[in-house]
């Protein structure tokens, strides 16, 4: 079994134009920024990014968006980040906007070999408008397809050299043990690298096997 | 204590002990202030006992809540991912939410998410206006410019439908029921015409119409 150790030019050369981006984290905060970085660092353009929010100006998908490598994003709030609004606004960034329970949830099933999920939440708003709506036991249902992404990138608190991985606290769990499912490539960069076996396996909270690069 | 405090304080005040609560940003926000011990705060991003705002050394990034607040832990708190957040939420296992509006309707409506040339998102909102059992609108009673923002029909977009049960202002307290808005509470010096002035649909007065006690 090798070590899944990558070096941080092995990444960047992950990155193409038109790929689609995954990014764990919430409100700019515990946000994956050396792989941010390594997305700059690409040159990749004309991405698609799938996040909770786009953060600040100048933090986490915020630094994407002043870059103005991004061209869509499905999203849940963009509230905090006065650039993608102009972005928005210019019609030079395409959002989707999409409930947080709504886009957790089809990020999910994109990571877990599922088509979508059925939900209320959305119903008799704008959200149902794009939506096929399903009866199951007489309810009604939004669908909400499954998203899949050509890269995810996540933060974690430790990491082994096969990816097993722990979290800590709200903002230090957060998206990203979801997101690191969802990606054809998943990159996850950790705060402190283990030895195999230090991880005792009650602690892992996402299977090595879901992990693909780990920047150290 | 300035009108958002006071909003707060009565919002809260629907919060018993062993309720799970989530607050939205803005005077929501507030709440956590005055409940009563032994409620437990959500952050929706995976996290349910926050408590004080933190400080000093107790700072951290991996412990700060949805909206951005460093917080400590209170003891019984757990963690867990976006996904479990939210099932928590949608599975009505959250006794109430307190949000903020820009738009309530007669019918309980509520619209919170986007105004005219600007769409923020929704965030949580859908989820939390939807799947808690019981939704308290804490807001200024009127718009910046005086507007009624408690309207007969939103024309804002909805964030959901026939979801608000309470509405708190710094002028009333107003229940959501089947025949129409019910004025239970009026704040202090101010009077039944002057809370209607600034409401759109004609408002029920309740029979035992109370002074809003802060």
């Amino acid at each position: 079994m090798e070590s899944k150790v990558t070096t941080r030019e092995a990444i960047i050369s992950q990155f193409r134009d038109g790929q689609i981006i995954a990014i764990g984290g919430q409100t700019g905060r515990y946000m994956p920024e050396r792989l941010i970085g390594c997305i700059l660092d690409s040159g990749a353009r004309h991405l698609t990014i799938y996040s909770i929010d786009t953060s600040d100006p100048g933090v986490g998908v915020g630094r994407l968006i002043d870059a103005g490598v991004v061209d869509r994003i499905i999203t849940t709030h963009v509230g905090t980040n006065p650039v993608t609004n102009a972005q928005i606004q210019a019609g030079t960034l395409e959002a989707e906007l999409s409930p947080m329970g709504n886009f957790i949830e089809r990020i999910r099933c994109g990571g877990l070999g599922l088509g979508g999920v059925l939900t209320k939440t959305g119903l008799g708003t704008v959200v149902e408008q794009s939506k096929q709506v399903v009866r199951v036991n007489g309810e009604r249902y939004l669908l909400e397809p499954a998203l899949r992404a050509d890269v995810a990138i996540t933060r974690c608190r430790r990491a082994d050299p096969i990816g097993n991985l722990t979290y800590q606290g709200a903002s230090g769990r957060a998206s990203h043990p979801v997101i690191a499912t969802c990606g054809a490539l998943s990159i996850v960069e950790c705060d402190h690298f283990c030895d195999l076996g230090e991880i005792a396996p009650d602690q892992v909270e996402v299977p090595g096997m879901f992990i693909d690069m780990i920047l150290v | 204590m300035d009108h958002r405090h006071l909003i707060a304080k009565r919002a809260a005040a629907y919060f018993k002990s062993g309720d799970v609560v989530n607050l939205g940003i803005g005077i929501p926000s507030l709440c956590g202030n005055y409940a009563e011990p032994g409620v437990l705060f959500q952050a929706e991003n995976g996290y349910i006992g926050v408590g004080p705002i933190a400080e000093g050394l107790m700072v951290n990034e991996r412990m700060v809540n949805a909206g951005g607040i460093p917080f400590v832990p209170v003891p019984g708190a757990s963690a867990f991912d976006v996904a479990m957040s939210f099932g928590v939420i949608r599975s009505g296992r959250m006794a109430a939410t307190v949000l903020g509006a820009l738009q309530v309707s007669e019918g309980g409506d509520l619209a919170n998410w986007a105004s005219p040339g600007r769409a923020f998102g929704m965030g949580g909102a859908m989820d939390l206006c939807n799947g808690a059992r019981k939704v308290i609108v804490a807001m200024e009673h009127c718009t910046r410019e005086g507007a009624p923002k408690i309207v007969n029909e939103c024309s804002l977009p909805y964030t959901g439908r026939a979801c608000v049960n309470h509405i708190v202002t710094e002028l009333c307290v107003i229940d959501v029921t089947e025949n129409g808005l019910l004025l239970r509470e009026l704040a202090p010096g101010h009077t039944v015409e002057e809370v209607q002035a600034k409401t759109e649909p004609v408002l029920l007065i309740a029979d035992d119409l109370k002074e809003m006690a802060f």
